[in-house]
């Protein structure tokens, strides 16, 4: 091992990691923004359900790669598509990425979501009923948290999940970590050393959000009382 | 819509041969794939419930590593590090010179140690959905571990694990897709070698989703029939991860 | 020898890796080269691509063929992605890289080259309704040891180039170019394979792409008209010595077999055939 090739590797592979949260940021939040609107769509009529089944059928059933490909380089193949107002948008390459991994990401944390969901004991539903909770105000104050805490260890997976996928927009000229490893890679010609240090980036970065969530679960759980939390430790 | 069946058809300007032969590939690269994982699952969900310190840490160790590393950093490393691990293993052996693996080779290691790590979990999770009672009978009934491991608890275990090992199984086929950037000739990278050539490649990228969505739903059938047939003549039973 | 517990175990894996590999050792000295594997890209035209049915063909597969059948070595070609390939082939995954490989001073610090077998300018490629209409100096071809010459050359093709985006595939000759020469006017975008850049620069999300002039004249001719080659085309200096195949440095026997074997095919004409029928112009280099 080269120590000191290692030490020149790292810092210029860092410089991709802004890019790398920001696709894995950007998509979880449009991810899970649409899981919303797929879970609202299954509840809404048997028609909306078969389209949110359809729809998480499909985008986990093939590899994401596919879909990133189908996206960037396919969609460019229409020229209507090219002379639409959405193309200086599908021009870019970061937009493609983007779009494929939060229609990728909202397919997974739908069917988390509905786990869930699922898991929402009828009795708190009940309670709430009795308690004259009007509907929008018994989804945002006691099903959501309840299905939330129901569903984070899962989530927390997905979470990590979507920060190592981020690694695929590679393939579409995006300079994250990984791209900037493949291209060190092709001008050093020194495969394992610069995979390796872009290995150990994504491994303490998944490692922190792992600890992130676990803390959460641990805060979030139902038998801490909050007098607990404030008794010293 | 024509030249769309034309160039993915079985005709000498069509690729459909080439797609055929490739979405074959992606089948035995998961299947070799997904035995190693379960080769390397079973031995890690071993080595957490009954193994030796050192060994449970290794396990845990393993799992925590690739579960952390994107799958395509994996490949790569193995693709370009993997001959180097395997050569110095030969060379201890008395074999002299480089030993070759090729994409096929590296890419199933890969994929069966990503899948590996996730697999123990699996594993893992059904032996504990175990009722312990049925194992204190085996021992009183004096039990040697092997048959009790043969007869009690991997049928058990493995009725359980049946769901979870179908998702791998799915996870596994769609990370084959990754294999492609070693230039392996799987299903991803026949589409693409197709869509720059005929510069369609919204045709064969589609083509390419077809294919994997075809292998996932029939496997996912298969998978579906295989549980319900372990799960025939037992009672309902909640599966606890 | 005494078994220990851990020599144990390298020998049980070892074993085991012998049937996973099917060990077909190499003898590390006696080099009797008689099956070598040679990688390509398949995606470069018209030097090497695919075939609907998966064949490899083009210049450096024919060209292969004639080597192998003079070096009385079965050659055995495979594909493999650009990135990377010359790692692989340090590597040991492969004996040969054909892929229209240029000699470069850096290149040569890590691999060894076979004497050239085609010498082919840069050059850079539009479309007709793009961003860029047009660029100066067209079938003008500046060598890049001429530095007025060169500077003149770059200055003028600065002008319509600013602000643009130009496609370049990564690691390559004409990457080192871009960032030598056009770095601060233009923004440039990597690919890992060549085909990529034309997709891209059809669809208009690259408003030129630069690569060999035969690879863009291949791809321009395709395109029936709506691509053009475009703008002075440039040789020597960093966009190197032309195409050779590439080698271990630590194989000399199989350089030389390789040498000889080049020499035959261009001294009996089979070269300048090949070229005509793949490029339709002579680029075999002066040996």
């Amino acid at each position: 091992m080269d120590l000191a090739f290692i030490a020149a590797v790292f810092p210029k592979l860092l410089a991709g990691l802004p890019l790398t949260l920001s696709l894995a940021v950007l998509s979880l939040s449009g991810g899970a923004i649409l899981a919303l609107l797929l879970s609202g769509l299954r509840a809404s009529s048997w028609l909306g359900a078969q389209f949110a089944n359809f729809y998480v059928y499909i985008f986990r059933g093939t590899p994401l790669l596919i879909q990133i490909f189908l996206i960037y380089y396919g969609l460019a193949q229409f020229p209507a598509l090219r002379h639409s107002l959405l193309w200086p948008l599908l021009r870019e390459p970061y937009v493609c990425a983007v779009l494929a991994l939060m229609l990728n990401d909202a397919a997974y944390t739908s069917e988390i979501l509905r786990g869930g969901l699922r898991a929402v004991s009828s009795g708190a539903i009940e309670a709430a009923k009795v308690a004259g909770m009007s509907r929008p105000t018994m989804l945002r104050r006691i099903v959501l948290p309840l299905a939330f805490r129901q569903a984070l260890p899962a989530y927390g997976a997905e979470v990590t999940s979507m920060v190592k996928a981020t690694s695929l927009a590679s393939v579409v000229t995006l300079m994250e970590v990984t791209g900037l490893a493949r291209a060190e890679v092709s001008q050093s010609y020194r495969a394992i050393e610069v995979f390796l240090c872009a290995a150990v980036i994504y491994l303490v970065l998944v490692t922190l959000i792992t600890r992130l969530v676990h803390w959460l679960e641990d805060r979030l759980s139902t038998h801490r009382s909050p007098a607990l939390d404030r008794s010293p430790a | 819509m024509g030249e769309a069946f034309t160039l993915l058809g079985f005709g000498p300007e069509g690729w459909g041969h080439a797609l055929l032969t490739a979405g074959l590939t992606t089948l035995a690269v998961s299947a070799c794939a997904f035995a190693c994982g379960l080769v390397l699952g079973t031995l890690c969900a071993w080595a957490k419930i009954a193994g030796p310190a050192a060994l449970r840490r290794a396990a845990d160790i393993y799992g925590v590593v690739l579960r952390g590393i994107p799958d395509l950093l994996v490949i790569y490393l193995f693709y370009f590090g993997g001959r180097q691990i395997v050569t110095a293993i030969a060379n201890q052996f008395g074999h002299t010179g480089p030993v070759e693996i090729s994409g096929f080779v590296a890419g199933s290691l890969a994929i069966g140690l990503i899948s590996g790590a996730a697999q123990a979990e699996v594993l893992r999770g059904a032996f504990h959905a175990i009722p312990s009672g049925t194992l204190e009978a085996a021992r009183v009934t004096g039990m040697r571990r092997w048959t009790m491991f043969r007869r009690i608890i991997a049928p058990q275990a493995l009725r359980t694990a049946l769901p979870g090992l179908g998702n791998q199984w799915q996870s596994v086929i769609k990370e084959s897709a990754l294999v492609s950037v070693t230039g392996l000739v799987e299903t991803l990278r026949a589409v693409s070698v197709a869509a720059n050539s005929t510069e369609l490649p919204f045709l064969f990228f589609l083509a390419g989703g077809a294919i994997y969505l075809a292998i996932t739903t029939v496997s996912g059938l298969v998978f579906r029939i295989a549980e319900w047939r372990a799960m025939r003549g037992q009672p309902a039973m909640r599966v606890g991860g | 020898m005494k078994i220990t517990r851990s020599s144990f175990l390298t020998l049980g894996l070892g074993a085991a890796a012998g049937l996973v590999f099917g060990t077909a050792p190499r003898s590390a000295s006696a080099k009797e080269w008689k099956v070598i594997r040679v990688a390509t890209e398949g995606a470069f035209p018209p030097y090497n691509m695919h075939a609907p049915d998966g064949r490899l063909i083009g210049f450096e597969p024919e060209l292969l063929q004639e080597l192998s059948a003079r070096m009385n070595i079965k050659c055995e070609m495979i594909a493999q992605a650009w990135d990377g390939m010359i790692a692989g082939l340090t590597d040991g995954k492969y004996d040969a890289i054909m892929d229209a490989v240029s000699i470069t001073p850096k290149r040569q610090e890590v691999i060894a080259f076979s004497t050239p077998y085609a010498a082919a300018p840069s050059g850079l490629a539009i479309m007709k309704d793009g961003a860029i209409k047009s660029l100066p100096g067209t079938g003008t071809r500046i060598q890049l040891a001429d530095e007025a010459a060169t500077k003149a050359a770059v200055e003028e093709m600065a002008k319509p180039l600013a602000g643009k985006t130009i496609g370049v595939q990564v690691a390559t000759i004409q990457n080192d170019f871009l960032t030598r020469y056009l770095k601060d006017v233009v923004t440039i975008r990597t690919y890992s394979s060549g085909p990529d850049t034309f997709l891209d620069l059809k669809s208009g999300r690259v408003d030129a792409v630069m690569a060999s002039a035969i690879n863009l004249n291949a791809s321009a001719k395709k395109s029936n008209g709506e691509m053009i080659a475009s703008g002075y085309v440039f040789a020597g200096g960093l966009l190197g010595q032309g195409s050779a195949v590439g080698l271990r440095k630590s194989d000399p026997e199989l350089k030389e077999l390789f040498d000889k074997a080049l020499k035959s095919v261009a001294e009996d004409g089979t070269l300048k055939r090949l070229a005509l029928k793949w490029f339709e112009i002579d680029i075999t280099p002066a040996l």
